[in-house]
């Protein structure tokens, strides 16, 4: 094989895990039934909170640990006010996502001393993985990455089994499907809608460290710059499946890696910045298209609840 | 509460029913929907619990299962008594229940719905074969054919409704209830519904069927228990017993003669249905060669059982729903094609059966409901502005006279008693003088003093020349509002009656059994 693409795979597989991490999450969470949007100011808390601890205390992983742990404690706000309060989810999320950007702002300067950028020289960031380093195509893949990329992709069909092959993931895809039907065979919803959410909250704190101790090296405000909203995407093109969700980031992540080299090709910058979010749109649209047509053919009143998911209609409870 | 026993030999004496409810008593606030009931569902018997809508055979129901509390009485279990505090409680004493309503997760396979949190597999790890095989085993023993690795929202509604019994079979119900299971059938799947009930019968399992139609329990049930107005009406042997006599104690006699003077009627037709057919569809019933002619000062009745096509018929004349052949004219002027807007501007008027979904906006203001509707034109809008002063002067107007009594017409339309309430849907629909008003159960969930009220608004209506289509499942109704009677069946107008000879007896033997009735005349 051919080492220009198996380098140009490898950037694939680096610049896609934060995504992927969050998008995992956000996939549980639509699986019991709870979109979660907050994946954007959960990822920056995540990278905020890895580096600030992996400079105290000079331990990279001291960091990863730190961002699992703050920023489930931080996705405890959608737990707390979407599902035991009941706000609206989307409400609750925008604030999160706002109060992230603000607040790692602001924390920047008050305990970092740093504004903008905070990339000291001594820094921890991740180690690069020397394990596979001679064996033929894995080494090449991995070899420049940290463990989190890996532990990324084994996450997606580690969740992808969970869901499909466990009693506890049956339930959880009834829950988000029919949440009174589940609840009538005496399944808790809430339970597990928050705990999904904090799991959530574990993996885009993994996404984060992943983003701010292992992509670079470094703390910049707002260095998500939309990841998590793309993440939101992925979650939605993928219908909430792991092995998709998977599938889609990767493939913004290929869009991104093709975006560097039109720019190489003398693209303007602007444009090839816009690829993934090109892509995300062209595909989102497809795909609607395609589940309108299949259902069109089948059932004029799935059609129709497909079209305008807010207004389902169930036919056997109308009167 | 009594301590009176059935009057139903018992056949299987010495073993305990399945199950047996004593001296049930629900209350509702001030209504009592279920008063005092005694039933008692020997062991692998179907017993049909029927009645008119509101007669309390749900609620009945939902006590058995534990979705409500009984405020008296007490349930037994095989001869012990349970107490149930939730439909959990119920599934642990083996019962189980079918909803009307399918509480089904439409993108997880059949096997999967129906072992969902009792799922075969160990440590945790969901076994999917050893769920199919249980799914296949289960359909085997009552002769159900239902693939298991079928997605459940690509089965029609019929197989939906067979996996709610395998979900309950599955948990060992030893008592089914199945709550109106042909409402949202076609008719050849109610025919092997009633198979499958036969062979749970048959097994040991005991099935309470609750319906309105007729038919079903004779060809389904083996005792019968009627409920009117929350009481038992009678306990019948299925054997021994005639649609009539169902038919009779579930609408009751004494009934107040009509009190129904006869206005002026012109000759010219305001609606003229014509050879109306529409073909069944999930939650829809058919309709077959349908013609009604409604003339100006006149009350035309719709008699039947609900769900024999009485509101796909509405549905067609308002727009609501397409037909397949058959036309509807309003004026002479043909309404194909025409929707709902331009139909009501045509001059069509409605009132819902279904008024807080269809008729009504219960968050609203009584003054914004009263002007739903006409709310692009004079005198409430001009120039695509709503005039809230005019709103509100309408309504003012609307409600001092026709007497609906509201905290003001601010408030909002859902503070009001369903009386009030359905007074100022019928103002509303009233007030433009349309020369056609079509009615569905307008006194439905309205107490007695604004029932005669609403009536009052009806003949009122009539006597200054308006046509009314008036679709209502009582018959003392029918008989005080209705110039003729029609009585559909199973889609068809099965008699053509004038009021006056629309007795009990007649119309409840026409809305039983399609041999037995009156040949259908010339619409009136």
């Amino acid at each position: 094989m051919d080492v220009v693409n198996l380098a140009f795979v490898a950037a694939v597989l680096g610049s896609s895990a934060p995504v992927l991490y969050a998008a995992l999450g956000g996939a549980l969470c639509g699986r019991a039934g709870l979109f979660n949007m907050a994946l954007e100011g959960q990822l920056l808390w995540g990278a905020f909170s890895a580096v600030t601890v992996s400079w105290w205390t000079g331990s990279a992983w001291a960091g990863v640990v730190a961002a699992v742990v703050t920023t489930t404690v931080f996705s405890g706000v959608l737990a707390l006010g979407a599902v035991t309060w009941r706000a609206d989810p989307i409400i609750v999320a925008v604030g999160m996502n706002l109060l992230a950007l603000g607040l790692t702002g602001f924390l920047l300067r008050e305990l970092l001393d740093a504004t903008g950028t905070f990339a000291p020289a001594g820094l921890p960031g991740l180690p690069d993985l020397d394990l596979l380093d001679g064996v033929p195509v894995l080494g090449a893949l991995l070899g420049g990455q940290t463990l989190l990329v890996p532990l990324a992709l084994l996450l997606a069909v580690a969740a992808s089994l969970w869901v499909n092959r466990t009693s506890v993931g049956l339930r959880l895809r009834g829950v988000g499907e029919h949440p009174e039907a589940a609840t009538s065979l005496g399944v808790v919803v809430p339970r597990y809608q928050r705990a999904t959410v904090l799991l959530a909250g574990a993996l885009c704190g993994l996404g984060g460290a992943q983003l701010s101790l292992g992509d670079v090296t470094a703390f910049t405000e707002n260095m998500t710059s939309g990841r998590g909203w793309v993440a939101v995407a992925a979650v939605m093109l993928a219908a909430n499946r792991p092995l998709l969700v998977l599938g889609a980031c990767l493939l913004f992540g290929a869009a991104e890696a093709w975006g560097f080299r039109l720019q190489g090709l003398g693209m303007p910058q602007q444009l090839t910045d816009a690829a993934p979010y090109l892509v995300t749109l062209v595909v989102l649209v497809a795909s609607r298209l395609r589940v309108r047509r299949r259902l069109d053919e089948a059932d004029p009143v799935a059609a129709v609840s497909a079209a305008h998911p807010e207004a389902v209609v169930h036919p056997e409870e109308t009167r | 509460m009594t301590d009176r026993l059935p009057d139903v030999a018992d056949p299987a004496a010495g073993a305990p029913p399945a199950a047996e409810l004593r001296g049930i008593t629900k209350r509702f606030g001030p209504v009592v929907a279920v008063d005092g009931v005694d039933l008692v569902l020997e062991r692998g018997t179907v017993h049909a619990v029927v009645g008119e809508n509101g007669a309390g055979k749900s609620t009945l129901m939902s006590v058995l299962y534990g979705l409500h509390r009984p405020d008296a009485g007490t349930v037994l279990r095989a001869g012990r008594e349970v107490r149930l505090r939730s439909p959990l409680d119920a599934i642990a004493a083996g019962l189980g229940m079918v909803h009307q309503h399918f509480r089904l997760f439409g993108s997880l396979s059949v096997a999967e719905n129906v072992v969902y949190r009792a799922e075969p597999g160990r440590r945790g790890i969901f076994d999917r074969r050893a769920a199919e095989q249980r799914v296949a085993e289960l359909s085997d023993r009552i002769g159900l054919d239902v693939d298991p690795t079928a997605r459940v929202d690509t089965l029609p509604l019929g197989v939906r409704q067979r996996v709610e019994i395998l979900k309950a079979l599955h948990r060992e119900a030893e008592v089914l209830i199945l709550d109106e299971p042909t409402a949202v059938l076609t008719p050849g799947e109610v025919d092997s519904l009633i198979a499958v009930v036969r062979t749970l019968a048959a097994q040991g399992t005991t099935v309470a069927l609750v319906t309105h139609k007729v038919q079903e329990v004779l060809a389904a049930t083996d005792r019968v228990t009627v409920l009117r107005d929350g009481a038992v009406t009678a306990r019948l042997t299925t054997a021994r017993t005639t649609a009539g006599e169902i038919v009779e104690a579930m609408i009751g006699r004494g009934l107040q003669p009509a009190v129904n003077p006869r206005g002026t009627v012109s000759s010219d037709p305001v609606l003229e249905v014509r050879d109306l057919r529409m073909a069944a569809a999930p939650g829809a019933a058919r309709v077959r060669d349908v013609s009604i002619t409604v003339r100006a000062g006149q009350v035309i009745g719709v008699a039947g059982v609900s769900g024999n096509g009485q509101r796909e018929v509405v549905e067609a004349v308002l727009g609501l729903r397409p037909v397949q052949s058959g036309s509807v004219r309003l004026h002479g002027r043909d309404l194909a094609g025409l929707g709902v807007r331009e139909r009501r501007a045509l001059g069509i008027a409605y009132v819902p059966e279904d008024r807080p979904g269809m008729g009504s906006a219960a968050t609203l203001s009584v003054a914004d409901n009263l002007a739903l509707g006409h709310h692009r034109s004079p005198p409430l809008a001009g120039r695509g502005r709503l005039s809230p002063r005019a709103v509100r002067s309408q309504a003012t107007e609307l409600v001092r006279r026709l007497g609906v009594r509201t905290a003001g017409v601010s408030a909002p339309l859902g503070s009001l008693s369903g009386g009030n309430a359905q007074k100022v849907v019928l103002a509303r629909e009233l007030h433009h003088e349309a020369p056609l008003l079509v009615v569905e159960q307008p006194t439905q969930g309205v107490d007695v003093g604004a029932g005669e009220e609403i009536h009052r608004l009806l003949l009122d209506h009539r006597a200054r020349g308006g046509a009314v289509l008036l679709v209502s499942y009582e018959i003392s109704e029918l008989r005080a509002l209705a110039d003729r009677v029609l009585v559909m069946l199973d889609g068809a107008v099965t008699a053509d009656l004038d009021a006056a000879d629309a007795t009990e007896e007649v119309l409840g033997a026409a809305m039983a059994s399609a041999r037995s009735a009156p040949r259908p005349e010339e619409g009136a």
